[in-house]
């Protein structure tokens, strides 16, 4: 049983209560929208990753060193 | 000179929990500071994140923030209510058994007429290369004054046990 944890500041009180119907399916909807929303942030990171390595090879290739192309960035 | 007092102190038990929420938050103090320490029972993907809900809404928020993930620098920019990233409990990602977060949420004039800013100052931890350090700028545009935090998963995932947050307010700030 998936519960909340409530904490009133005022009188210490701390309720673990199960959640209702609507937090079970608010929780779901939140679920696929974070699956979706990572899997943009992994491919982006992942292009970028990709692009950046391309981009040194093809410095190497023209002769810069690894220090030369290091430099570009800094 | 600035006085922390502890208002409230929960740690999460057997089972996890959907979330932890910090209610009927007086308005005596100056500002407010969540200190947590959390971790994601997610098993799927690669990494969870913290949200954080305003007087139980996540609407009209914004952030900026700037990172490091161990193999890049990064910024971000989203209208969401995430406070940084969380390791979880498995997934493609790998995270250290019993790892948690280290984060501060800094709300200052929380109980004013304006909007509202939150300073994050959050890291990851895990045994590995991939760890999240993130510098958060977050707004919550409107002017109710606030009454209640709540933390809990992006992805919807419990909070792990032994996950853990208190809430400071702070006077003479």
């Amino acid at each position: 049983m998936t519960t909340a944890i409530e904490v009133n500041c005022e009188t210490g009180e701390v309720i673990e209560r199960p959640l209702t119907t609507e937090e079970l399916a608010q929780r779901e909807v939140d679920a696929a929208a974070y699956a979706v929303a990572e899997a943009e942030r992994e491919a982006t990171e992942a292009a970028a990753q990709a692009a950046k390595e391309s981009a040194q090879a093809k410095l190497a290739a023209l002769g810069l060193t690894a220090e030369e192309i290091a430099a570009l960035s800094k | 000179m600035a006085t922390f007092i502890k208002i409230a102190s929960v740690t999460v038990g057997a089972g996890g929990a959907a979330n932890i929420n910090f209610t009927s938050i007086p308005s005596t103090y100056t500002d407010l500071i969540i200190m947590c320490s959390l971790r994601s029972e997610r098993t799927t993907g690669g990494t969870d994140n913290i949200r954080l809900e305003i007087n139980g809404s996540a609407a009209n928020r914004t952030f900026r923030s700037i990172g490091g993930s161990g193999a890049a620098a990064y910024s971000e920019t989203d209208t969401t209510n995430f406070i940084g990233y969380l390791p979880q409990d498995d997934g493609t990602t790998g995270w250290t058994s019993n790892t948690f977060t280290n984060t501060s949420i800094y709300i200052p004039n929380y109980a004013g007429s304006n909007n509202k800013s939150l300073s994050v100052d959050t890291t990851t931890e895990n045994n590995a290369t991939t760890s999240y350090a993130d510098l958060v700028a977050s707004l919550w545009s409107q002017t109710n004054a606030i009454t209640s935090l709540t933390l809990k998963t992006g992805s919807g995932s419990d909070l792990t046990q032994h996950s853990s947050a208190t809430l400071y307010g702070i006077k003479n700030s």
